[in-house]
């Protein structure tokens, strides 16, 4: 038998990363349907899963995909699909069930150009939004983008203990550059990787309300075939998974499911602050592009300007704080980012008009070149 | 209809151990088929001694879709037209559970038509029961994909001109190893037909014809529940095996009910199993 945790040193593309972090998560199902640049996933997956005692389903389609996945954790496995832009558009009324329910389940955007069949092979950032509001209703889910080859293991990792530790569907929102970058990645030894997994009722049967939270607002939860006998509905319900139609029902369910995330913010968002103390200069990036801004910042730093990067790498819900720390000495921010204006937004409501908030959008498929990127914060800060 | 004491005490009525009962009474209206199909699918799984730990009750949205939060069994109502997508899910990840798809002729033909024939062509091991009421009964009594040629309903105000399917036809050609079809009036046939189908393995589809008194078959006027009832006697033929192309359903003639495919195909999550199986020897 293969082993799920291939520890050691490889030379490999994102896509693959994603995959194998999904396997070192504990992720033992895995549906979906072909999209370009995120099948190399799915392939890796039809290899894999079958080798290590999980299974691989190719569906119809991506509702189908992500009806299985939620359909599959409810069966008590760790379960994933991965996709691009036009999937997840299918995917987002599950989405919302998968939040209804409080479904643990990672999902793997590899983003390409949009609107529609767009620019299939380019890479693109455009799907930030998507990822935020793209089902109906109030709801919140987590987001990560990674920025290497690395961070697509590490982070799909991180992905499904947050996802199993909150209930909720959790996104990797990678992008064409990283899915299909090929770099090194270093994977841990098994014992090494740190896994979390869904809390279990501690009550029997009779007793067990499937939507009664914690204190933490997460309800424990079992699943079929365990004999608690219990119901899930996308309608609105009580703690007993009932449907209910009044307003108090509703009331009880909605602030709570975003609720446990909100309240959790702090034990969920991550960034990566670089030169950001003395920083008058603060560009944001992420993803593919903020390997770009990386060496910009780098050049104009050895130059002598006071520069620095703040780079969400949760960017669902978004790390307010580690923003406005990285912020304290901005004079100007600016946001560089592989799409017409998405999350310029979010920073802009974090800013309140204090500073300057510029953003530098790029929609055709390539990232800037670092002497670009420079040459666009200039044309804006002189 | 099996008969039903006057007043049910708890531990008397037959089934009453298969259903939840904190979610009675139900939503359903008087006289609608749906009741009658419930029924029948608690019979069944009593009469079988049916392992109700393993079993998963699933369903799309509508009336129908209601279904799976009526039985104490483990449930779950996805959205519109997934029922069968959700159950590939849990069959797939856990082979051990048995998951039964209940809904409606819009939610599994309609919009989840493409899950249905896709998990029929697998053989994804799962019982679908849908009750075909010949519209969209959830949301006011819409025309669907099995309303009858000049059929009234509220978007056909005019008489219906699409071609309906004949959904035991989809589903023999599709690739399910269990086609059968009932009315809502052979409660008795229809039970024995749901005790083979779930203890077969593959994908099983029974179709059940079923009144909605409160909206198609009133817009129609067929009457009273009971009348409708009626009309299934005089109208229903049994032709087991015979070929579900020529199954008819015609409201002025007949109606063709009975057990038309029953064979035997490798099931997917057995091939899965396997494969794996020898795969990780390697
Ligand atoms: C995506 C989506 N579109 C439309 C609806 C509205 N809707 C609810 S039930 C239903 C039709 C149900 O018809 P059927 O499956 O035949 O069930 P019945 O009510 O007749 O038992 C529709 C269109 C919905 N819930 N979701
Ligand atoms: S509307 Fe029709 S299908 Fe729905 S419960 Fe009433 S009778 Fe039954
Ligand atoms: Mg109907």
């Amino acid at each position: 038998m293969q082993k799920a945790v291939l520890t050691g040193e490889i030379f490999t593309q994102g896509d693959i990363a994603a995959a194998e972090g999904a396997l070192a998560a504990g992720c033992r199902f895995f549906a979906g349907y072909p999209i370009t640049p995120a099948t190399e996933i799915a392939e890796r997956m039809a290899y894999r899963l079958p080798r290590i005692g999980g299974r691989y389903i190719q569906m119809e389609d991506e509702i189908a995909s992500c009806t299985a996945v939620v359909g599959a954790s409810y069966s008590g496995v760790k379960s994933m699909t991965a996709t691009s832009g036009p999937g997840v558009s299918l995917m987002n009324e599950t989405i919302g069930l998968a939040v209804m329910t409080e479904t643990p389940m990672v999902l793997v955007n590899v983003m390409r150009g949009g609107p529609s069949t767009g620019q299939p092979t380019e890479a693109s950032q455009s799907d930030i939004m998507q990822a935020k509001w793209g089902s109906h209703g109030d709801y919140e889910i987590i987001a990560l983008i990674p920025s290497s080859v690395q961070e697509m293991f590490d982070l799909t990792i991180k992905a499904f203990n947050l996802s199993e530790q909150f209930r909720v569907p959790t996104f990797v929102l990678a992008d064409e550059i990283i899915g299909h970058m090929r770099e090194r990645l270093v994977i841990p030894p098994e014992d090494e990787i740190k896994i979390v997994n869904r809390k279990k009722p501690t009550v029997p049967p009779e007793e067990y309300l499937p939507f009664k939270a914690d204190a933490d607002l997460v309800p424990p939860m079992a699943t079929f075939g365990e004999g608690y006998h219990f119901y899930a509905t996308g309608l609105t319900h009580d703690e007993r998974g009932y449907p209910v139609m009044d307003d108090a029902a509703q009331l009880a369910l909605v602030p709570r499911l975003c609720d446990k995330i909100r309240k959790n913010v702090d034990k969920i968002t991550e960034a990566e602050l670089t030169e950001t103390e003395d920083a008058e200069v603060l560009v944001v990036a992420y993803g593919g592009e903020a390997r770009t801004a990386m060496r910009a910042v780098k050049d104009a730093r050895a130059k002598g300007m006071k520069i620095g990067l703040f780079r969400p790498i949760t960017v669902w819900p978004f790390p307010k704080e580690q923003l406005k720390i990285a912020a304290s000495n901005a004079q100007h921010v600016l946001v560089a980012e592989l799409n017409y204006g998405q999350l310029v937004g979010e920073v802009e409501r974090v800013i309140r008009h204090e500073i300057p908030v510029h953003l530098i959008p790029r929609v055709c498929g390539s990232p800037h070149s670092p002497d670009e990127l420079m040459k666009e914060i200039r044309r804006r800060i002189d | 209809m099996t008969t039903t004491p006057k007043t049910i005490t708890e531990g008397e009525h037959p089934i009453l151990d298969y259903i939840r009962r904190d979610r009675l009474p139900h939503i359903f209206c008087s006289a609608c088929g749906i009741g009658t199909v419930l029924n029948a699918f608690a019979n069944a799984l009593r009469s079988l001694n049916y392992d109700i730990d393993r079993l998963v009750v699933i369903s799309g949205i509508g009336c129908t879709g209601r279904a799976s939060g009526y039985f104490a069994a483990d449930g779950y109502h996805t959205t519109h037209g997934r029922a069968i997508a959700f159950a590939s899910g849990v069959k797939v990840a856990n082979p051990d559970l048995n998951p039964v798809v209940i809904s409606g002729d819009g939610d599994l033909f309609a919009i989840g038509g493409n899950h249905f024939i896709h998990a029929a062509r697998r053989n994804v091991d799962m019982l679908v029961l849908c009750i075909n009421n010949f519209n969209y009964g959830m949301t006011g009594g819409q025309m669907g994909p099995t309303t009858p040629d000049s059929a009234i309903t509220v978007t056909s105000p005019d008489g219906n001109i699409e071609h309906p399917f004949n959904l035991v036809s989809v589903a023999a050609a599709s690739g399910a190893v269990f086609v059968a079809r009932w009315t809502a009036l052979h409660a008795r046939r229809l039970t024995k037909s749901i005790e083979k189908a779930l203890q077969k393995k593959g994908f099983k589809f029974i179709e059940v014809i079923s009144p909605c008194p409160t909206l198609y078959d009133r817009y129609n006027r067929h009457g009273s529940g009971l009348d409708v009832m009626k009309k299934y006697r005089e109208l229903s033929v049994i032709r087991n095996f015979t070929d579900p192309m020529k199954a008819e359903i015609d409201y002025r003639t007949r109606i063709v009910c009975g057990e038309f495919v029953d064979t035997e195909k490798p099931e997917f999550t057995d091939l899965l199993a396997k494969q794996a199986e020898t795969l990780q020897q390697r």
